[in-house]
């Protein structure tokens, strides 16, 4: 392990272009630009080549951060990001009704490991500061869900936090499941970003039922204000949201002349994204993240 | 997690035990929703909480289908015979 401080913040530094700095010597050190030595690091040395090889840096930092949200508000959020220096877009991940979970910053950090800043807010940060996800996620319920104005606030905070990084190209999009993909599309209709991935988000359109406990309203009525382009990935075999909402979904976009792109899928319920869950469908999981990566990769690529 | 199917009543004298031991319930939620943990897609939720005691303070159930209604037949079946008592 590095035992100076000051040695890893040089190693973490955003600004480094730590793939540079780092190298094999042909003594099978690792060394840097600064002659540091990292013991502890994990390097192979190709056997094939001799003197100095550099090998792919892929190191990423996954971390609990806070963040400034709705109301000045500091909020809990999990951030991953690439250590190789560079110029990315950022992501804005919106977890699911069942809340700030593993499951979740596992997408986070998939991100990451595709080549993006990513970060997901706790959206029950205030309700339930510290709780298990799942204890959390029953507190916001009984509470009515998250209000939007606060949802707004709180993406608003992770999307300048993804854009004050040194290594942000001053692009942002967002995706999100469940609940999150309404919260998506919301954030596509309030903020400044670049592209909205609504992974099966209920009551974008469609009303809820008279007495309706929880804190949400369709968005229907608004698609045309619509600021980017929207991925929609949606099981036909959902009823929240159900066929026929995307269909009417899909006929606003089009009314409005807005830029978008669905994908629907057979033999898919809610949550075909959800590896834990028996609403997993492999087919459909791996179509859906080869869509948000070529849409990523054209949203969020280049400079802002 | 998405049907937000979700019915919220007040629980009064009564209690229920969590990982810290017995305290007492406020209210309870009941939701028709996708599980943390059951085996299925969706399942019959039942939160019972006391918010003043924190997100903690909380007992879970999550029921498949059947077995929800065969508490609420329990259930009816229970407070009718205490009405006689």
């Amino acid at each position: 392990m590095l035992s100076q401080q000051g040695e890893l913040a040089a190693l973490i530094a955003p600004r480094r272009d730590v793939r540079r700095v780092l190298s094999i010597a042909s003594d099978g050190r690792v060394v840097g630009r600064e002659g540091m030595k990292g013991e502890g690091l994990r390097f192979r040395r190709d056997p094939t080549t001799k003197g100095e090889k550099s090998v792919r840096y892929d190191a990423v930092l996954a971390e609990t951060v806070g963040i400034q949200g709705a109301g000045n508000d500091e909020i809990e959020a999990y951030a991953a990001r690439p250590m190789d220096g560079g110029s990315r877009g950022g992501v804005l991940v919106i977890h699911h009704m069942p809340g700030y979970d593993r499951e979740t910053k596992e997408i986070v950090r998939r991100f990451a490991v595709w080549g993006y800043n990513a970060i997901c807010p706790n959206l029950y940060s205030r309700e339930a500061p510290g709780a298990e996800p799942d204890d959390a996620a029953a507190t916001a319920r009984a509470n009515g869900g998250v209000p939007d104005e606060r949802f707004v606030g709180d993406a608003g905070g992770a999307v300048r936090w993804l854009r004050a990084l040194p290594t942000s190209n001053g692009k942002v999009g967002t995706i999100g499941f469940c609940s999150g993909g309404r919260q998506a599309f919301l954030t596509a209709l309030e903020l400044d970003i670049q592209g909205a991935v609504d992974c099966y988000g209920a009551f974008v359109v469609g009303t809820p039922p008279e007495g309706f406990p929880l804190q949400v309203q369709p968005l229907a009525d608004r698609v045309a204000e619509l600021r980017a382009p929207v991925l929609g990935l949606f099981g036909n075999e959902d009823s929240h949201p159900s066929p026929d909402q995307v269909d009417e979904l899909e006929k606003l976009l089009q009314t409005h002349g807005k830029d978008y792109e669905f994908h629907r899928y057979d033999d898919a319920g809610h949550a075909f994204f959800s590896v834990d869950r028996p609403s997993y469908r492999v087919a459909a999981a791996l179509d859906g993240w080869q869509h948000v990566q070529a849409f990523f990769g054209t949203q969020l690529s280049g400079k802002a | 997690m998405c049907t937000y199917s979700t019915e919220k009543i007040d629980v009064a004298a009564s209690s229920g035990k969590g990982p810290d031991g017995w305290f007492p319930l406020r209210t309870a939620t009941v939701y028709y929703d996708h599980p943390v943990h059951a085996p299925d897609a969706h399942t019959v939720n039942i939160d019972f909480l006391n918010p003043e005691r924190g997100p903690g303070a909380r007992v879970a159930v999550e029921l498949s289908l059947d077995s929800a209604r065969a508490l609420m037949a329990a259930l009816q079946v229970t407070v009718e015979r205490a009405e006689h008592h």
